[in-house]
């Protein structure tokens, strides 16, 4: 087997050496009737060559994104990565590393956190940033237990834009520990009165944007209300290249902010993995979940970089640690960080600017289609439509030709009402031509 | 002069320690400052054309205010991570023994598959008809998992172990719940040999966690484990093989004490690796154990994750499995991603863990390695594993101290630190002392139930002349140690990248982003 050094005489000499006749001698700890003697009823192994087969067969069975028209988002998008990322992300000395426990060897990894979290910290307009969290949607989940924390009160106020998974995950291990959820109801028109949700019992309030159908909100009056009743408010974004464009939830007065950052530098991949974004106020700090990374001076007094303020985690604190995370999205990190280097504030800006254009535009000519309604006033690059028919009837339709026209809001809120609703992600991939095929095919589907 | 190990058989001339360069960069080792001390805000290295002139559409909320993020052209961006790289340690560029991690080579035909089109250029909500080779590829993997272990169903989408642990202890509660006991079963049992995150995802969930010490030989006595379950118990968390390194070798009486008391076996199988092909957990009476696919099934640790969790139940626990899951209908693969959903089909989820369904680029890799492997490779790995983790101990076990005694070991094998009383070396000097001498030191101080743990995986990634240059260095160092050479130890590294660095300063006075600097004079007021 080409990844096993060992051959059959080196087996046997290093058993002798070790003073055994029988590599089962090893294994004499399993019980005696739990020790399989048979191979289990699996394939057995193959070539680089099978294997590449059978694996390529598979992915042909599925549509990938860049071959045709394309406008799923609502959570993951499709974005250009720079062939940079892909081929730095591949070194070696990042890919086969683990966590920086040794920093003296993991200087590599221990500065690109460092420069990550200053990225994100600027980007959300918070004073820090962690080191990543699994996802947007588990950050989220561990954004208002740290809020729980912080306030020492347990109820958490949802708004009816945040992404359904997300408001799921929250709801999930708010269940399994006892913790209170307030979910308003899908809120297609962003109408929803979050400030009336908010009294004494209040820990955070949770509000996305853009949220899940697209609408930008105007955080700065949730975060007042929140602040006038001890709450904090949790600020949540799916697309992260929204912030090259829009006020950052920092600057509207968030006190946690989480988002999703697969955005950037790092491929749709079916759904994982993607990388959390994590950011908060220095007064908190200590009651953040996931690594740090923070700097210091080696012996000689040169600048170096090690994971810090481990007394919040899990390896040290154990039942009394802030979150149970240790594994996080290192290598998704790092594409993210380089991709942020490569684009800069000024690259960020017109990609930015890019994907809000095309979406306008999208939404101009969508708005002229007799039985469309364009539901958002205000947006970055996603809006939602009300179309006659079934949102997702269309959808399997377009998809048969080759169009991938959005996400049925069905999808994520099923009996709710919004049938004929159809989310649609515009970003800098989609063309003049694309836009066009997908007007023209849902002008045809109704 | 060389062996035939590579190995210099005459000490270093000393004289080539020489002076200081000009630059403090030592050839291939540079000193890369930070982006943001050499990038600016309007240098980019992407080019985007400007949009077609458009009429906003922000509400207001347009940004006003610079961002403060710098940029690099490309070639500076390549520069800048490779020379990071060049200060990094992985697998590819020497042993990495650090124990519970499980190093293991990452093949490259991984990557390549991870990254076809089909599997990395597919979104997760794309109609279900466009994804049956993606979904396809999770059914066999979930086949191929259940089969290993001998478990009923599985759980896909924890995105790494820990979570796994909180995807089992959701299902073990949600069980609880539908028992009607959630008012008294509120204790989870943890060995203190346990991984920090075992009991940090117990107390998560609003369990109480109550320690189990361990006996003399390092595993968990059944004894006591029957004395301190009762129907208060939820669940025991066994880490089998465990963190010692060891077998649980009585692992079934364990099981049956804590089911006769109405409680669940969950296994942290963190170190499945070392049994894969030779014992199923399914027949030692576990109920939910995660796999870490980024340790047993080779998908790379990548300086931290992604990683991959998913978690094998029990047909007690299968029912209560989180949404997304998949079903087969006639149509073909159907994923339920809605908890109504679900329960159409019999099923009581507990609830959702993650946007979306999981590792997908996880899962590519993991079975790419078991289709490579098969059923045969696959146990020979695990062979191979623990046959070089004891030929590590044998060849060590006369000048280090074996806790345990000496005796055989899994895939692991695990030191104290009673070896070095007296030479004024701590395990962590030695570790460092292993920096310079070109290694990964091992895992250290973990787990906590010996002093100054040395915990040691090879893996089965190693060759045996990789092992035995390894021995015969550690053995080097050790008799070092003992004749009292201290200091090539209490100041090690000196050869990395960088002298040792102060972890007590970063969290006295934690400085966590970079801030543009003050002049000199302005910060020393
Ligand atoms: C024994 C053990 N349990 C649990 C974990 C947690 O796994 P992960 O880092 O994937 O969350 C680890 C690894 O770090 C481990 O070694």
């Amino acid at each position: 087997m080409r990844y096993l050094p060992l051959s059959a005489d080196d087996r046997s000499d290093m058993l002798a050496r070790v003073g055994v006749d029988h590599i089962d001698k090893l294994f004499a700890d399993i019980p005696r009737d739990k020790l399989l003697d048979k191979v289990l009823p699996l394939p057995l192994s193959k070539g680089e060559l099978e294997v590449e087969r059978m694996l390529s067969k598979m992915a042909a069975r599925n549509k990938a994104a860049s071959s045709g028209p394309f406008f799923v988002g609502a959570g993951a998008y499709k974005h250009h990565v720079p062939a940079t990322v892909d081929h730095l992300i591949q070194r070696s000395e990042f890919l086969t590393s683990y966590t920086p426990y040794q920093p003296e060897i993991a200087q590599g990894t221990l500065q690109y956190l460092f420069e990550f979290q200053t990225q994100v910290a600027a980007l959300t307009g918070m004073d820090v940033a962690n080191a990543s969290m699994y996802d947007g949607s588990t950050g989220t989940g561990e954004a208002v237990l740290m809020a729980h924390r912080i306030t020492k009160r347990n109820k958490a106020v949802l708004s009816g834009g945040l992404h359904p998974h997300y408001g799921d995950v929250v709801r999930t291990l708010s269940e399994m520990s006892n913790a209170e959820v307030v979910t308003l109801k899908p809120d297609l028109r962003a109408k929803e009165d979050l400030i009336a949700a908010i009294d004494d019992q209040t820990s955070c309030v949770v509000v996305q944007s853009p949220d899940v159908f697209g609408t930008l909100r105007d955080l700065k009056p949730i975060a007042d209300a929140c602040h006038a009743k001890g709450a904090l408010l949790i600020a949540v974004f799916t697309e992260v290249v929204s912030l090259g464009l829009v006020t950052s939830p920092g600057e509207q007065g968030a006190d946690i902010v989480v988002g999703e950052g697969q955005s950037i530098g790092n491929a749709l991949n079916f759904g994982g993995p993607y990388v959390g974004l994590f950011a908060t106020k220095t007064q908190y700090v200590r009651n953040m979940p996931g690594r740090l990374c923070g700097e210091t001076v080696d012996a000689e007094g040169k600048r170096g970089f090690v994971l810090t303020l481990s007394t919040r985690e899990q390896h040290i604190r154990r039942e009394k640690a802030t979150s149970n995370i240790c594994t996080n999205s290192g290598l998704c990190t790092l594409a993210f960080t380089i991709h942020m280097t490569l684009l800069g504030e000024k690259g960020l800006r017109s990609l930015a600017e890019v994907n809000h254009a095309n979406a306008v535009m999208l939404a101009d000519k969508l708005a002229k289609l007799p039985h469309v309604e364009v539901v958002n006033e205000q947006f970055f690059n996603e809006i939602s439509i009300r179309l006659k028919g079934d949102a997702t009837k269309i959808v399997d339709r377009l998809a048969h030709h080759g169009i991938m026209a959005g996400v049925p809001a069905a999808r994520l809120f099923p009996d709710q009402g919004l049938d004929d609703v159809l989310i649609i992600a515009n970003t800098e991939v989609n063309t003049d031509e694309d836009r066009d095929a997908l007007v023209a095919a849902l002008k045809e589907a109704m | 002069m060389l062996n035939r190990q590579g190995r210099p058989t005459t000490p270093a001339n000393d004289a080539t320690a020489v002076h200081k360069t000009f630059t403090g960069n030592r050839a291939l080792q540079q000193i890369e400052p930070l982006i943001f001390e050499i990038g600016s805000t309007d240098q980019t290295g992407v080019d985007i054309d400007a949009p077609a002139p458009h009429h906003k559409k922000l509400g207001g909320l347009e940004r006003k205010n610079p961002i403060g993020l710098p940029g690099l052209s490309e070639p500076e961006t390549m520069r800048h991570y490779v020379r990071l790289s060049q200060k990094n340690y992985g697998i590819d560029s020497g042993l990495f023994p650090l124990g519970s991690c499980t190093m293991k080579h990452n093949p490259r035909l991984n990557e390549k598959m991870a990254r076809l089109p089909g599997f990395s250029d597919v979104h997760p909500l794309q109609p279900q008809s466009t994804v049956q080779g993606a979904l396809e590829l999770m059914d066999t993997l979930a086949h191929w998992l259940v089969t290993l272990t001998g478990m009923d169903a599985v759980a896909m989408s924890p995105k790494a172990g820990a979570h796994g642990e909180l995807c089992g202890l959701m299902a073990i509660k949600a069980a609880i719940i539908a028992r009607g006991e959630e008012a008294t079963r509120k204790v989870v049992l943890v060995p203190d040999s346990a991984h920090g995150t075992n009991p940090a995802t117990a107390a998560l969930i609003h369990f109480e966690v109550r320690s189990v010490p361990v006996r003399e030989d390092g595993t968990v006595d059944p004894k006591v484990v029957a004395e301190l379950a009762g129907p208060d118990t939820a669940a025991i968390m066994l880490t089998n093989p465990n963190t010692c390194g060891l077998f649980e070798k009585d692992v079934v009486a364990i099981a049956d004490a804590v089911h006769k008391a109405g409680g669940y076996f969950y296994a942290d199988g963190a170190n499945f690796n070392a049994i894969v092909g030779k014992a199923r957990p399914g027949d030692l009476g576990v109920d939910a154990m995660h796999i870490n696919l980024h340790k047993t099934f080779s998908t790379p640790h990548g300086g931290g994750g992604p990683g991959s969790g998913p978690v094998v139940l029990s047909e007690r626990l299968a029912p209560f499995a989180p949404v997304p899951f998949i079903r087969k209908t006639e149509e073909g693969l159907q994923l339920v991603e809605d908890e109504a959903e679900a329960t159409k089909h019999g099923a009581h989820p507990f609830g959702r863990m993650t946007a979306f369904h999981g590792q997908m680029g996880m899962y590519v890799r993991a079975l790419s390695y078991m289709l490579s492997h098969g059923a045969d490779g696959l146990k020979q790995a695990s062979e191979d594993a623990v046959l070089n983790a004891n030929y590590v101990r044998a060849g060590l076990a006369d000048l280090m101290s074996l806790p345990f005694g000496n005796k055989p070991c899994m895939h692991e094998v695990l030191f104290d630190d009673t070896w070095l009383k007296d030479t004024g070396v701590s395990t962590l000097d030695f570790a460092k002392a292993m920096i310079d001498e070109g290694y990964h030191p091992m895992t250290m101080y973990f787990p906590l139930v010996v002093h100054g743990a040395m915990l040691i995986e090879p893996t089965e990634s190693e060759s045996r002349a990789s092992l035995d240059l390894f021995i015969a260095t550690l053995r080097d160092l050790a008799i070092a140690a003992k004749r009292g050479d201290t200091e090539r130890f209490t100041g090690a590294p000196y050869h990395a990248p960088m002298r040792r660095l102060d972890e007590t300063r970063a969290a006295r006075s934690p400085v966590l982003k970079w801030t543009p600097p003050l002049p000199i004079l302005e910060a020393a007021e």
